[in-house]
């Protein structure tokens, strides 16, 4: 039955149009239902794992805890490279409603440089926005004052307390210790960014880049829960950082120091070496720099005064730089022929002031212009006699030359624990087929006889081969960084390879260390100088790089020679002789004679070196 | 099957009132559905709103004032509404009047008229006296409607819903426009004129869109296209569906939310509510929640076709209509199908105005309901 009159066609008729507009809306509503339920069951099911890892995102930041860089120590437990607390002006760009209005203000009050901004503003890319950016590291009392009673005009800015490294020692251990500097573009694509978020430095140079793995740490990481500004509201969880291992080095500041102060005014380098186990003692090149501007970054300027310097104080010539080894390879040469029976001690050849090839014209000159006479290999050490070293490579051929003075690291990399070693050069046959495409001649072999012509060593690789020298022929890596004290285990990433030993007969060794004494001891010797006060013997050898060719017709002596041509002095060493505790080599650059400049400085270390233990 | 067997088989199926809620004009299905989601209501607020009881219990006591109204309203009997139709209108227009002249701004809107003691929004008053007023007129005319009697009422229904959306509000302009609309099609507005409208109204978006304020513009791209600016504009939205979805079948909990507690969901406990919802009761969570809606809408419906006049027909319908639309544009809109437009979700918003608005017009179904007359069997 129906509620309206039935009497009237217009209403029934009316009924159904209204009945059939109910049943359309309930049509409706059940399909915008349907639709509302699906769209549900599609959020809340398939989107489920999606969205809740958003949502988790969404509600906890993780705050990266950089770790405290491991210090570095000499040998005596001095502090080569610490952490100092600095506060540092950091900007999280996420709560900064006008970046460039707050930078411009800031510009205003704290001085800041064009350079400072640009280099906040490349940081800033790099980062998250909700990331704490440094802006300025190292903040003055006066600025933090200044800042501080501005801080309420400047949301998002902080300031924070970070460690910054620090050099106590400058530019005398910049080469080797290295330094840390803000982490490049280059190096972030090859970082793992988990490691270094939060960190803002790397190892750039020395030490500091070698050990960079054991130095770095482990990032600690905190939970924080926070709300939609990013502000943390909570901390969820906490993982410590684990600080970086503190690295011993084998280098002794002292020594150093001497070693630097010794050099004067010459640009050169000092390499000190302990024969028996290879640690380096000291590590020298000069000219310096301080390394300590370069953790914050240091101008372009600067840099490219640095950079440009004719005396290229970023050089490291200790592990870097190449020169001929000229007069200090005789000892080895000499033990080459006689290991290979190509002379005997008591053998003697005469030096007219200068040597000719068989059916050649060409004088090969002996340093003195009218030669030593008749000597034996003692006295041609001693005096450092060209002609009988250019007989003996004669004798040898440079392939044996190329395979014996290989042995004692000539023409390779040392092993050392630092980046960018050099290898330098000690030729053969095949080397110059292969390199220079030519053919060897003759000639060549007397010149790398003498240490010139295509050879080319770092003072570190020379210091080291004095070191298997001094010890008879064992070899051993060169290493800087003694031990590692690691609250981690952590990888050692130079794992020291197995010590080899080179057979050399005892005698042959024994006369050629009397000749290596002679050089400083006997009243012939060319590093006579430094005998005075001497209460141990040194067995050394003296040696000139040409830097320079003298023609065939000039005359080296009547010449007006620059200084910057002038010959490189070298001196090698190791004392005391009948107990070798310290292997030296000493170059100073455009030094001209060996025996009085190189001499002297390699005298001072030693002296010093011995005296302290 | 003919729609008067329908009708039949559903009176047959009634059953017999209680005699003194039938004297107190309560129905007692609708009342037990609407306090259902009262109960829903202060369980998610709680949770919403930062696990502050002195918000629920505020909310609590605006729910008691509505239901009072409500029963109020139930006491009229449903010739007076009719009657007072014309006058509430009116009333109506001329306060929506005053609110365009010397309306409070709040946000960048102009809604409130300050009466002194109380701050009050004439668009909710419309969005009863809209329905009435078309039911009203449309009940003394022939059904379907004539192409002129159509004309009058989409007149009537323009004037106060384009006053409202120049306030601006898209949203209770938007709902004040559907409730007017609702009475017209269910008084069976040829569909030819539906389809003229929708041609009409597509043809005009563009003038439409030239009008907005820019906001409004904001609110309409970002929902097109919300992760394209996931940080300004289509943030809300973004942060609505992380919430939804991350409540996944079973929800996170209640009080376990972390989208609102940790305030990445905007609005919480108003517009967002659902999404707070969700995200604690998961998705079968929200079929509960739908099913007490559909508890509800069932009951209206049963109240609408029972109804005895055309006035009371066309008036329940178009509430009962109106109320689904509510809710729909409110969960669409959380859920990401529906641009953002202020529209609370019915009776689980925080919020008192949309609440005394809503049961005033459940007491007027229950006045639909309750005063019939007994039939002649």
């Amino acid at each position: 039955m129906i509620n309206f009159e039935f009497n009237s066609k217009d209403r029934f008729y009316e009924n159904r149009v209204f009945l059939n507009r109910i049943v359309v809306s309930v049509i409706f509503i059940i399909l915008a239902t349907a639709g509302l339920l699906a769209r549900l069951a599609y959020l809340q099911i398939i989107g489920h794992e999606h969205y809740a890892s958003l949502s988790h995102d969404n509600r906890v930041k993780i705050a990266p805890l950089p770790p405290t860089r491991g210090m570095i120590f000499d040998r005596n437990g001095e502090v080569l490279a610490n952490n100092n607390p600095t506060y540092s002006l950091e900007i999280i760009p996420e709560q900064v409603a006008d970046l460039e209005a707050t930078l411009g203000e800031l510009k205003k009050l704290l001085n800041l440089s064009e350079e400072e901004i640009q280099r906040f503003n490349t940081l800033r890319r790099r980062h998250k926005s909700f990331d704490s950016i440094p802006l300025r590291i190292q903040l003055s009392e006066e600025e933090i004052a200044r800042f501080a009673v501005r801080m309420p005009h400047f949301p998002g800015v902080d300031i924070h307390a970070r460690m910054l490294r620090s050099y106590p020692y400058g530019e005398l251990t910049a080469h080797v210790v290295g330094y840390v500097g803000r982490i490049s573009e280059a190096e972030l694509q090859k970082l793992d960014p988990s490691v270094y978020s939060g960190t803002y430095h790397i190892g750039k140079s020395g030490v500091e880049k070698a050990y960079e793995t054991v130095l770095h740490g482990k990032t600690g990481y905190e939970e924080l829960e926070t709300n939609v500004q990013g502000r943390s509201i909570n901390v969820l969880g906490q993982t410590e950082p684990l600080a970086g291992g503190d690295l011993h080095l084998t280098l002794d500041i002292k020594l150093q120091k001497i070693a630097q102060d010794a050099l004067q005014d010459y640009s050169g380098a000092v390499v000190a070496i302990e024969p028996a186990s290879g640690h380096v003692l000291a590590m020298v090149s000069k000219p310096s720099f301080d390394p300590n501007p370069f953790i914050q970054g240091i101008s372009r300027q600067e840099y490219e005064a640095l950079q440009s310097s004719p005396n290229r104080p970023l050089y490291n010539r200790a592990l870097r730089g190449i020169y001929p080894p000229g007069s200090t390879v005789k000892p080895f040469m000499a033990l080459a022929g006689l290991e290979l029976e190509q002379t005997t001690p008591g053998r003697r050849v005469y030096c007219p002031g200068f040597f000719r090839l068989p059916n050649s014209e060409h004088k090969y000159r002996d340093w003195t212009k009218f030669g030593h006479g008749a000597v034996d290999l003692r006295l041609a050490i001693t005096q450092s006699c060209d002609v009988y070293f250019y007989d003996l490579a004669l004798h040898l051929g440079i392939d044996r030359m190329n395979e014996y003075l290989g042995q004692f690291g000539f023409g390779a990399k040392t092993g050392i624990d630092l980046d960018a070693e050099k290898a330098g050069i000690y030729p053969s046959q095949e080397w110059k087929r292969k390199a220079r495409k030519q053919i060897w001649f003759p000639g060549e072999t007397l010149i790398a006889g003498i240490g010139q012509g295509y050879v080319q060593v770092t003072p570190l690789q020379l210091a080291r081969a004095v070191a298997i020298l001094a010890s008879k022929g064992k070899v051993v890596e060169p290493r800087v960084v003694d031990h590692i004290k690691t609250p981690i285990p952590v990888e050692n990433p130079y794992p020291l390879s197995e010590s080899g030993q080179i057979p050399i007969t005892p005698d042959n060794w024994q006369a050629v260390v009397d000749a290596m004494i002679d050089v400083v001891h006997s009243q012939r010797g060319t590093a006579k100088g430094i005998a005075p006060g001497l209460t141990y013997h040194i067995a050394g050898k003296t040696g000139t790089a040409q830097v320079f060719t003298v023609r065939q017709d000039q005359d080296y002596k009547r010449m007006k020679v620059q200084d910057k041509l002038k010959d490189h002095a070298w001196f090698i060493a190791f004392a005391p002789a009948e107990d070798p505790r310290i292997a030296i080599a000493v170059i100073a650059e455009n030094g001209g004679h060996g025996g009085s400049v190189a001499a002297p400085i390699a005298k001072a270390v030693i002296q010093q070196y011995l005296k302290g233990q | 099957m003919s729609n008067e067997t329908i009708l039949s088989e559903i009176r047959l199926e009634e059953a017999k009132p209680n005699p003194w809620l039938q004297k107190l004009h309560i129905d007692l299905p609708l009342l037990a559905g609407l306090m259902a989601l009262a109960g829903v209501a202060f369980v998610v607020l709680y949770s919403a709103g930062g696990q502050k009881i002195d918000m629920v219990l505020r909310q609590g006591a605006r729910l008691g004032l509505a239901l009072g109204i409500m029963l109020a309203i139930a006491q009229i009997h449903p010739r007076y509404l009719r009657l007072y139709s014309p006058v509430l209108y009116l009333f109506g227009v001329l306060l929506l009047t005053a609110v365009l002249l010397v309306g409070e701004t709040t946000l960048g809107a102009t809604r409130w008229l300050n009466l002194g003691l109380v701050r009050f929004q004439p668009s909710e008053l419309t969005k009863l006296s809209m329905p009435m007023m078309i039911a009203w007129f449309l009940s003394s005319q022939p059904m379907p409607p004539a192409l002129k009697h159509v004309a009058v009422a989409g007149t009537l229904i323009l004037v106060p819903t384009l006053m409202i959306a120049k306030q601006p509000d898209l949203g209770t302009a938007f709902l004040v426009g559907v409730a007017g609309s609702a009475v017209l099609f269910l008084a069976g507005l040829s569909w030819r004129y539906i389809l003229a409208i929708a041609v009409a109204g597509g043809s005009l978006l563009p003038v439409l869109w030239h009008f907005m304020h820019n906001y409004q513009r904001d609110r309409v791209l970002m929902f097109l296209n919300p992760e394209s600016d996931p940080l300004g504009r289509g943030y809300h939205i973004i942060q609505s569906k992380i919430a939804i979805g991350s409540g996944g079948i079973y929800g996170k909990g209640w009080l376990h939310g972390t989208q609102s507690h940790l305030e990445f969901l905007p609005e919480p406990s108003t517009d967002f509510v659902f999404a707070v919802f969700a995200e604690e009761f998961g998705l079968l969570g929200c079929v509960g929640l739908l099913g007490i809606y559909w508890f509800i809408l069932g009951r209206c419906f049963y109240i609408v076709v029972q109804a005895q006049d055309k006035f009371n027909r066309l008036l329940s319908g178009a509430l009962t209509v109106t109320f689904f639309v509510y809710v729909f544009v409110n969960t669409g809109m959380v859920i990401g199908v529906l641009p953002v437009v202020g529209v609370p979700l019915p009776l689980i918003s925080y919020g008192g105005t949309s609440m005394v608005t809503l049961l005033a017009g459940f007491g007027m179904l229950m006045s639909i309901q309750t005063h019939r007359k007994p039939l002649p069997h």
